[in-house]
Parts: C-alpha cells; structure tokens; sequence
C-alpha cells in the first residue's frame, strides 16, 4: 500500500539489489587483497609507514572489527529483517564466551577430555576444537534465545525491549557471581578464564599472536554470516520476516505464522552472537564477566542502525567503522591533533559524547544510516511529505511495522 | 469442534497460569515468614529500607512513565538526567553554598535546592525534547528510542566531565542517627525522604487529575489530534509532561545524593533502568502503577539484600529482573495496566 501510494519515491531510480555471485567475488578479493597486505607488504615495507600502520590501522584491532562484524550481523536479522528490538544482545556474546571458557581451556581441571584439539594431551580441562566450540557456542546460544523468546515474544515492542534488556542484565550478573554457586564454580567469577586454547587449523597449533591466521578464520566467519543473511533474506523465511517488520497484523492475515517466524530470527540472532562470543574469547585469549556491559549491547545497536537497518553491507560498513573508531581510531586522531596544534586533550574520555552525538544527529537527519537498504528507507520518509496537521491515521500502520 | 478445543485450550493455560502464580506468591510468602521468624527486627529494619528505596524508584519511574505515556518513548535519558540531578545538589549545598552538617541554615538550603534542581532538571529535559524529540515524533519508534540513547550518552558525558570517573562522597546535611521503635532502628534519613517524596507526589497528583493543565496531559495521551482539534497545544502540553517528570528526576537525584552521600556518572543507568522496570511492573503509562511498582521492586531488592536467608545483594539485578520476565510472560500488560488491542 505505502509503495503504491507513493509514487514519488517509487518512481526514484533504485540500484539493482548486489547479485549473489558479486558479492561473494568482490568479498573475497578485497579479504585476500588485506591479508596480503597485512602478510607480505607491511613486513617488507619501510619502518615509517610500519610504524603508521600500526597506529592506524593494527592487525589485532581489525580482527576486533570481524568479531563485532560477526555480532552485529546477527542483530540485523533480529532488529533490522524482523523488526525486533533487543536490547540485551550482550547476554548472547556472554554465553558464546562462556562456551569458549568452558570447552577450550583448562577451566574444569578436574577433568581431561581432549577432542580434536591441538593442544598438548596431559593438560587437564575440557578441551575441544575451535570448529566444534564454534557449533556448540552456536547451539547453545540459539537455545537460550529460544528459551527467552518463546514466552516473551508474544510481547508488543516496547516489553520485548524491556525483557531483552533484563536478560541481558541477567546473565553478565549471573557470570559475573559464578564463582561459588551452592559450591559449584561456574564462570570464576570477575577473575574470568584465562587463557583459552589457541585454535588449531589444519593440524598447525596457532599462537596468541598469529593475527593473520585469525583474521583468515574471522573473515570466513563473517562471510557465513554475510552469506546466511542474504541467502534467508530472500528465502520463504527472510521474507516473512520484512512481513513481519512491515506489519505485524498484516502478516499474520496473510498466513504468516508469527511465532514460529519471529523465534527463527531469535534463533539465528542468537546463533551469530554466538559465534561472536567464541571468536572473541579467542581473540583476546581469555573470557572476563566484567566487559559484558549494557554497552556492548548499545554499540551493536548503533552498528546496525547507524550502518543502515536492514542492509548486511550497511552494518558491516557501520560495525568496522565504530569498532575502528572505538579501539584506535579516536586515540589515533586525538594524538595526531594533540601533536599537530601542540594540545593536550584526552580524546578517548570524549567518547560519550561522540557515540551520543553521532546518535543523535544520524536520528534526527539521516535515519536510514550510511548504506540505506531501499525498502526501509522509503517506510522510514514515508512521513517526511505529510503535512504534519494532516490525518495522520493512513500511516499509522506503516509507523509501528518499526 | 475447533472452537472448543480453542477454548479448553485458553482455559489449560490460564489455569497453569494461576497455578504458576499461586505457587510463586505462596513460595515468597514462605520466605518471608521464615525471615520474619529468624529475625524479627531486622525483617521491619529491611522492610522499612526497601520501601524507602521503593519511593525513590517511584520518583524516577514516574518521569518514565509520564513521558511514555504521553508519546510512547522509553527515556533512556531519564536515569542520566537524576544523575545529573544528584550532582547538582551535591555542589549546590556543599560547594556554592558551604553546608556541610545539619543546621537550620541547612534546612534552608536543602528547600531551596529541592526548587532549584528541579527547575535544572526540568529545563535539560524540556531542552532534550525541543531539540531532539519532537522532531521525530511521527518518525517510526525504533528512532526516538536511538535518539535518547543517544542523549543518555550525552548527559553521561557531562556527568563524567563534572564528577570524574570515579564516585565521589558528599556530606549530608539530614541527622544522622535513628529512630528507635520497639527495638526496630529507623534511620532519620529514609524519614525524611518519607516526608519530601509524599508531597511531591501529591502535588503530582493534584496537577495530573485536577488542573487544566493535567486534563490537557491526559487527553493529549489518548489522542493527540483529537485534543489538538480541542483546542489544546500538544507541543506545549508535551514540553510540560518532560518538564513535571525531569522535575520529579531532580528531587529524586536530590534525595539520593542527601541520603546515600554519594554520585557517580554512571550511577543513572543502573538506577535509570531499575526505575524503568518498576514503570514496567506497574503498567507502563499509568502513573499509580509506577508508584506501587517502584514500592514492590524497592521492597524485593530491599528483602533480598538485607534478609538473613536470601541471595544477597550481588543477585539484586537479577531476582528483580527474574519477577520482571516472568510478570511480562504472565501478565504483560503490568499489574495495573490495561490491556490494549492493536489497531489496525
């Protein structure tokens, strides 16, 4: 109805949606075209420019990028394909982390079950392959987001966000108090588990500083993710989502079963944060309770939104961005203004108030982020024509499909 | 046949439902008399803490609720904004005026700075909603709620700016000391919110239910173009909603700061969200649920953390957000919130 009517933006010239084999070329040789870089050319490159490389753009902070890459693609489906607003995204990173903590270190030293891990076989603990701890993470987390969804899912908008948020107050606090539950160690509370396995690939054992393998195995996770996200999109399922985010009573007339649809989002939301939490786990070689803050759960937000809602290459452009910005970016600039005008201003503490700003102004003048996907963004201007006194209740539907 | 089974089917669920309930309420009954046995005094000492912290959440539930009961947007900037309310109390009696012990100059400064930052309050948050709010009122939800984690981060900047990074300690100017009825100790402080926070709630009341200006708050709430073709300035009567509930922030961030002796920057979150749940526990939008809501959950977390068989206070956060879920799947509306059909 809102495409039929508004004939203005219908008529606008869109570009043809990315073809699935494009994207997976393009993809790839701008991943080998970095690992290259990273692998061959800095190695061999003056020190200077080594030197501004890594200032600006270090290996270790792009394997960063991936993992909220990884994340932030799984909230998409959640906040941008089905319109759910969850706000403790968080919780699921904590318990991929977890999974991590549990299956690949010597954490239950009580025990010694190796299984298809590198690590040397007399160390006591759990020890599994980075690739089962992947799927297990995976499991375990769609699990949980479908224990939390089921019941709560039936919930309009504004509980749900209120229920994800609590579940993502919950379960940081329940790791964060793990260390002594009825006796039982759980998490070793705010000491968190340190280290984790390093992973194995193709029987090589990887150290803590192999970056470039790592990036290598983060890369492909996010392709998965890139490549599940598109691929469902246009299936039966990824459709029924946008339905769903369009408008929900719509939907369900036209057949489109509601709980079944909005748990599947759940699920494979739940699924990449996930992957997520294990692939950080091993990125920063350990798993701390105390960094699993609401923020984290904000910022995911802020990818999806501010890279654009909807569209995979947007959040991905948004999450590299912000994670940039966030690890060393910001400090980066700062010392460069600070050293160019003879200042001395601690750049990183303004972090507030640039994450708060860019927020706001993305709100108030660009809502549809850096790369709007172009279904949403004509609901999101749907209004931006109506004279504002004028009977508002055409659009009312279109207005709660967010 | 189907319709029957439809039926028997609503029916075996709500009888599960009910058993659910029966058993949760009979389970913290249970828990109750158990502490009230072990230790009487300090059952009424917690009893009497928890609902103190309770009228305290009310104050900032309210602010939430007013707020999203008239434009349906969750102020995340709400619990920043008590914050900051709490900081300017603390330099507003301790440094610009110099009062650091009780006295009856005291007394004084304390009336003053209760008006005095609830004017600040009310001020930042009209501000928010001139500049950033209302220009997204007919947007779709998802953006005003981003814009106000947005401000959220913004006000949090200014409290970092203000405070520091860590907290900070603040001589109070309320007696210490206690009241001592049948053995039971009732500290002076949570007496003295007690006597602050009942007023300001009724003066709510009074302005809510039997001004002009209230009428206007409520209609504006139903329909907003319905009052608008009455007659009634839905921007203004908006301005005033944020106004009474950033008001009603700045003398909890006052009371908090008194009492407590503390603020931190990133002490509006927490407190923020807490206030939010008890919104949410009331029935979002109603302004006697924010109340009895707030009271429940100050009640829970009191009991919780102060009982001598309960799982203490580094579980608070959790057992309040537990009740919260399992209210949300069992009565979604709140406890006193009306159920509403969707429109289409």
């Amino acid at each position: 109805m809102a495409i039929l009517t508004r004939k203005k933006s219908a008529s606008k010239k869109r570009k043809a949606p990315a073809s699935q084999r494009t994207w997976s070329i393009g993809f790839l040789t701008l991943a080998v075209a970095i690992y290259i870089f990273y692998t061959y050319i800095v190695p061999h490159s003056p020190q200077g420019f080594q030197d501004q490389i890594q200032t600006w753009f270090p290996p270790s902070a792009l394997n960063e990028a991936l993992v909220w890459v990884i994340a932030a693609l799984g909230l998409n489906i959640v906040v941008g394909y089905a319109g759910l607003l969850d706000l403790g995204f968080v919780a699921f990173w904590a318990i991929g982390g977890y999974t991590a903590g549990w299956f690949m270190s010597g954490f239950f030293y009580q025990l010694n079950i190796h299984f298809g891990s590198e690590s040397p076989k007399h160390f006591p603990g759990i020890h599994f392959s980075f690739w089962i701890v992947l799927l297990l993470g995976a499991l375990i987390c769609a699990f949980f987001g479908i224990l939390i969804g089921a019941p709560t899912l039936r919930l309009k908008s504004d509980y749900l966000a209120i229920v994800t948020l609590g579940f993502g107050e919950i379960i940081p606090q329940v790791f964060v108090n793990g260390e002594n539950i009825h006796g039982f160690n759980l998490s070793n509370g705010t000491k968190g588990i340190s280290p984790v396995d390093n992973i194995g690939l193709f029987g090589k054992r990887l150290g803590p500083f192999d970056l470039n393998y790592k990036y290598m195995i983060f890369v492909f996770m996010a392709a998965l993710m890139v490549f599940i996200s598109l691929r469902l999109r246009s299936g039966r399922l990824g459709r029924a989502w946008l339905a769903i985010r369009e408008d929900e009573l719509a939907a369900s007339m036209m057949g489109v079963p509601l709980m079944k649809t909005k748990l599947s989002a759940y699920a494979v939301g739940a699924i990449s944060g996930g992957l997520a939490g294990v692939a950080y786990a091993t990125h920063v070689n350990g798993i701390f309770a105390e960094r699993f803050q609401f923020s984290i759960s904000i910022i995911l937000l802020a990818m999806v939104v501010l890279g654009g809602m909807g569209n995979v290459w947007g959040v991905m452009v948004g999450a590299l961005l912000i994670a940039w910005v966030n690890s060393t970016g910001l400090p980066a600039v700062g010392n460069e203004i600070n050293s160019t005008f003879n200042t001395n201003i601690n750049f990183p503490s303004y972090t507030f108030l640039i994450f708060g700003g860019l927020l706001i102004l993305m709100m108030l003048f660009r809502r549809e982020g850096i790369l709007p996907e172009s279904r949403l963004k004509m609901v999101l201007h749907e209004t931006d024509d109506e004279i504002r006194n004028e009977e508002p209740h055409e659009f009312i539907s279109e207005e709660e499909a967010l | 046949m189907a319709g029957v089974t439809y039926k028997t089917r609503q029916l075996r669920r709500r009888y599960i439902e009910r058993a659910f309930a029966t058993i949760a309420v009979a389970g913290a009954a249970l828990w109750l008399i158990a502490n009230l046995i072990k230790s009487p005094t300090q059952f009424f000492e917690v009893t009497f803490t928890g609902l103190s912290n309770g009228i305290l959440y009310a104050l900032i539930a309210l602010g939430y609720t007013l707020v999203y009961g008239i434009i349906e947007l969750i102020n995340f900037a709400h619990g920043d904004l008590f914050m900051l309310g709490g900081l300017f109390s603390a330099h507003f009696i301790t440094l610009w005026f110099g009062q650091k012990v009780p006295s009856a100059v005291g007394w004084g400064v304390l009336a003053l700075c209760l008006i005095a930052v609830m004017v600040f309050c009310a001020t930042i948050n009209v501000a928010i909603e001139r500049f950033a709010y209302r220009r997204l009122r007919r947007a779709p939800k998802l953006a005003p709620l981003i814009t106000a984690v947005g401000m959220s981060f913004i006000l949090q900047f200014v409290g970092l700016r203000w405070n520091g990074s860590g907290q900070k300690i603040w001589p109070s100017l309320l007696p210490s000391g206690n009241l001592s009825i049948f053995g039971v100790r009732l500290p002076y402080t949570t007496i003295i919110s007690f006597a602050i926070t009942i007023p300001v709630l009724l003066v709510l009341t009074y302005i809510v239910t039997r001004t002009k200006q209230g009428k206007a708050m409520r209609a504006t709430a139903q329909d907003q173009d319905a009052s608008r073709l009455m007659g009634i300035n839905v921007d203004r009567t908006i301005s005033f909603t944020f106004g009474l509930g950033g008001a009603l922030a700045g003398a909890a961030g006052l009371l908090f700061e008194q009492t407590r002796g503390l603020t931190s920057y990133n002490l509006g979150f927490q407190l923020g969200l807490i206030a939010f749940t008890a919104a949410v526990m009331g029935g979002i939008g109603n302004l006697q649920g924010a109340v009895l809501g707030a009271i429940i959950i100050g009640l829970i977390q009191g009991l919780n953390d102060g009982l001598p068989i309960g799982l203490g206070q580094q579980w608070s956060n959790t057992v309040v957000f537990s009740i919260l879920i399992l209210l949300m799947v069992f009565k979604p509306t709140g406890l006193l919130g009306k159920p509403t059909t969707e429109k289409v």
